[in-house]
């Protein structure tokens, strides 16, 4: 009985806090509201929460990149070779040095003397910018002074620029033992026969070694911009 | 499509050879249960046989070879040049196996396009086979946080690392167990494949698969004369229809003649490898032997042929 007599005494409370028409009309209003922005993004055609200038609103082709090859062909030796059981003919492209005007170098250097300075470049190479490990590191740490046309190991060997790796091998052990057997860089060709590597300064700048960052390309569409679900409609 | 009694081309077009698939299951549901009673009663040995399947035999060389030319001759009309479907199977001794550096990969999509470029996916609506999921380096490999959508000016970016996810080629594929007609399958190197012409669309095999691998031909694939790759395989890129299911393949008709995928080669970082797992010397055994190698989501026993790793 003292449960139900405080009822009423209880409502003015109530009222006072939320007053009846006037919740209804924020409700409707919120409702309303809600319901038109549902409506807007459904005709839109999207539903996520995605701002206009994010990625993934346009379907690209392949077509679209002429600049990237899509189409590689093989090299002339690796399509004769040919996919095969156990003669896995493995053949290097010939290097691509960043200097090839300038090769061989002795056409300079033969009448040069040695200058086994440590100093700014300024003449010529001064676009070289030696970002590759420590910091004294200098040209003939791996250049040959007495015969710019070869590279010195640290033993004293002296190899073309086509086996530039094992240069780079002496310290990059595991990477070059990587790189030997198929997993470091790429490789094209056949799985069963013959392919083509790469050498280590194809993709890396021997003078500063980090991979150079490029541009993606773009993301795929976002379900709600894809087109499909209309065209089914209209069949 | 003139032959009807062909189980490739059961699909028919024709407006006399079309049957409307409710009628046909309760016309396959009254014949069963006349079956029954026929068999009952000890009647019609042909009927049963009808019932059971058997009059289904494996197709003959010849017939496979006119299959192929059929569609050789279909495809060549519609994009108006020469497109060849090939049937090689699969090599004696040879089971393909995937490896992906996730040290290296840039996440620059250059393979996501190469794969488009190769295998005839349809241009718009847009269906990629690859999806380059980028990560936080702060939280690992997230699947639930990771999003596809990224487009930095450059990439990679300092604080993220990419996992590129595509079919994975599973020993235990759940697609593969969950498909009504049995129009995809493992073959024996290793591949799952899909039939397009006895796919049905009813995309259970989607659902089943947990790596997204599998798209849906809403509409008609487009792709323009031109960009089409006319060198093709019956279980792989050849054009499809509307409303089936389609996933990578190894790029099987590349992979079968000895060539790499697709987008090994085109991969800039080279983080792409490839191989035959049966095979001592190959970069896949070499990489499984040295290298620390994970599989997504092992805990479902998928058992992928797909291998993520990092290289020193």
């Amino acid at each position: 009985m003292d449960e139900l007599d405080r009822q009423p005494r209880e409502k003015p409370d109530g009222d006072r806090l939320l007053p009846g028409a006037s919740s209804l009309a924020v409700l409707l209003i919120v409702f309303v509201s809600l319901s038109l922005l549902v409506l807007f993004s459904i005709m839109r055609g999207g539903v996520g929460h995605v701002a206009s200038d994010a990625g993934g609103t346009k379907a690209y082709s392949p077509a679209d990149f002429p600049e990237i090859n899509f189409d590689r062909q093989l090299l002339e030796e690796v399509e004769n070779a040919g996919p095969s059981g156990d003669d896995a003919t493995f053949r290097v492209p010939p290097p691509s040095l960043a200097y090839e005007d300038f090769f061989p170098c002795s056409d300079c250097h033969a009448e040069m003397d040695v200058n086994l300075e440590r100093r700014q470049l300024e003449e010529m190479h001064d676009d070289i910018e030696l970002d590759h490990g420590p910091k004294d590191r200098w040209c003939f740490d791996c250049h040959n002074p007495d015969d710019r046309d070869s590279l010195r190991l640290a033993n004293g060997t002296l190899i073309g620029f086509d086996e530039s790796y094992r240069l780079c091998g002496q310290c990059h052990g595991t990477i070059f033992r990587d790189w030997r057997e198929g997993i470091h860089g790429r490789r094209e060709g056949y799985w069963n026969g013959a392919k083509s590597y790469q050498l280590c300064a194809h993709c890396h700048n021997p003078h500063a070694p980090r991979f150079q960052p490029i541009a993606p390309l773009p993301p795929p569409v976002r379900p709600q911009f894809l087109h499909a679900a209309e065209e089914v409609h209209d069949e | 499509m003139s032959d009807s009694d062909s189980a490739l081309e059961t699909r028919g077009d024709g407006p006399e050879e079309k049957v409307d698939r409710r009628s046909l299951l309760i016309g396959g549901g009254l014949t069963a249960m006349a079956a029954v009673a026929a068999t009952v009663a000890g009647s019609s040995t042909g009927f049963v046989e009808r019932m059971l399947r058997r009059r289904f035999t494996e197709l003959s060389p010849e017939r496979k070879a006119e299959i192929l030319d059929a569609l050789e001759r279909e495809y060549s009309e519609r994009y108006g040049r020469e497109v060849t479907v090939a049937d090689t199977p699969p090599m004696d001794g040879v089971e393909f196996a995937y490896g992906l550096d996730i040290a290296r990969c840039v996440g620059c999509r250059r393979c996501v396009y190469a794969c488009v470029h190769e295998n005839n996916q349809s241009r718009d609506p847009q269906i990629h086979w690859i999806r380059v999921l980028r990560m936080e380096k702060e939280r690992g490999i997230e699947l639930a946080e990771s999003t596809a959508y990224y487009e930095p000016p450059e990439v990679p970016e300092p604080d993220a690392f990419y996992l590129p996810v595509a079919c994975q080629q599973c020993r235990n594929p759940a697609c593969v167990k969950v498909c009504p007609v049995k129009a995809t399958w493992q073959e024996p190197d290793g591949i799952v494949v899909i039939d397009s012409d006895w796919c049905i669309g009813c995309r259970c095999c989607m659902s089943a698969c947990p790596y997204g691998a599998r798209h849906f031909n809403w509409s008609e694939p487009t792709i323009s004369s031109e960009e089409l790759n006319p060198n093709t395989h019956y279980l792989g890129n050849r054009p499809r229809p509307t409303g089936v299911v389609e996933k990578c393949t190894f790029c099987i008709h590349r992979t079968r003649e000895g060539r790499y995928p697709a987008c090994v080669e085109i991969c800039p970082v080279g983080a792409r490898k490839f191989g035959n797992l049966l095979d001592e010397n190959s970069e896949m055994r070499y990489l499984l032997r040295e290298k620390r190698v994970f599989v997504l989501k092992e805990e479902l026993n998928t058992q992928p042929r797909f291998y993520y790793f990092y290289a020193t």
